[in-house]
C-alpha cells in the first residue's frame, strides 16, 4: 500500500513539474492555459488520490474527497473563464505567421 | 521506508514547483497570463494543505483547503467580472 501512496505522490509531483515548465516556457496565453488546466488537473487528483489511499476508510479520507470532487468541478470552469476573457478581449492565438 | 519522508518530499517538491510558477505571475505580459499563473499556484497551495493535513495528523487542514479552493474560484470569477466591466467602460 506505501508504494501506491509513493507512486501516485510521485506522479502528482511530475505533473506539476511538467505544468510549469509548460506555463514558464510556451509562447502564449492559450498554449499556457492548456498546460496549467490540463497538468494542475493531474497533479492535484493524483496526490489527493494518494492520501485517500494512505488513510483508508477514515473521516479524513471521505474530506479528502470532498475536495477531490469540488476541485474536479471548479478546475476546468476557471481555466473556461480565463480563456473567455482572454478571447473576449482580443488576443489572437499564436500562430504560423501572425496577420496584422 | 518511511511515510513521513515521503510526505516530506512531496511536500519540499510542490513547494519549490509553487515558487517557480510564481515567476509567470510576476512576469507575465497579459493579465491572462497572472491569471492562470495564480490559478496553478493556488492548486498547488490546495496540495501542501492536504499533504500537511496528513503529515501533521491535523483534520482541521482539510477544513482550510476546502475554503482555500472555494474562495480561490470565487475570486478568479471576481477578478474575470471586474476586468470585462473595466474594458466595457472604456
Amino acid at each position: 500500500m506505501i508504494w501506491a501512496v509513493a507512486a501516485f505522490l510521485l506522479l502528482g509531483v511530475f505533473f506539476g513539474i511538467t505544468g510549469t515548465i509548460g506555463v514558464l516556457r510556451f509562447p502564449d496565453v492559450f498554449t499556457r492555459l492548456h498546460a496549467a488546466a490540463k497538468c494542475s488537473t493531474t497533479s492535484i487528483f493524483s496526490i489527493l488520490l494518494a492520501c485517500m489511499l494512505f488513510k483508508g476508510w477514515d473521516p479524513m479520507s471521505w474530506r479528502i474527497m470532498v475536495i477531490a470532487l469540488f476541485f474536479l468541478i471548479t478546475s476546468p470552469v476557471s481555466a473556461h473563464i480565463i480563456g473567455r476573457s482572454a478571447w473576449m478581449r482580443g488576443l489572437m492565438p499564436w500562430g504560423r505567421k501572425q496577420q496584422t | 521506508m518511511d511515510i513521513a519522508i515521503i510526505l516530506d518530499t512531496a511536500i519540499y517538491c510542490l513547494l519549490g514547483v509553487a515558487v517557480l510558477s510564481l515567476i509567470r505571475v510576476v512576469i507575465g505580459p497579459e493579465p491572462e497570463d497572472r491569471m492562470i499563473g495564480l490559478n496553478l499556484t493556488a492548486s498547488q497551495v490546495l496540495a501542501i494543505l492536504v499533504l500537511a493535513a496528513l503529515r501533521l495528523d491535523q483534520a482541521i487542514f482539510l477544513d482550510v483547503a476546502l475554503v482555500y479552493a472555494i474562495l480561490g474560484f470565487i475570486g478568479m470569477l471576481a477578478i474575470a467580472r471586474s476586468m470585462r466591466s473595466a474594458e466595457g467602460s472604456s
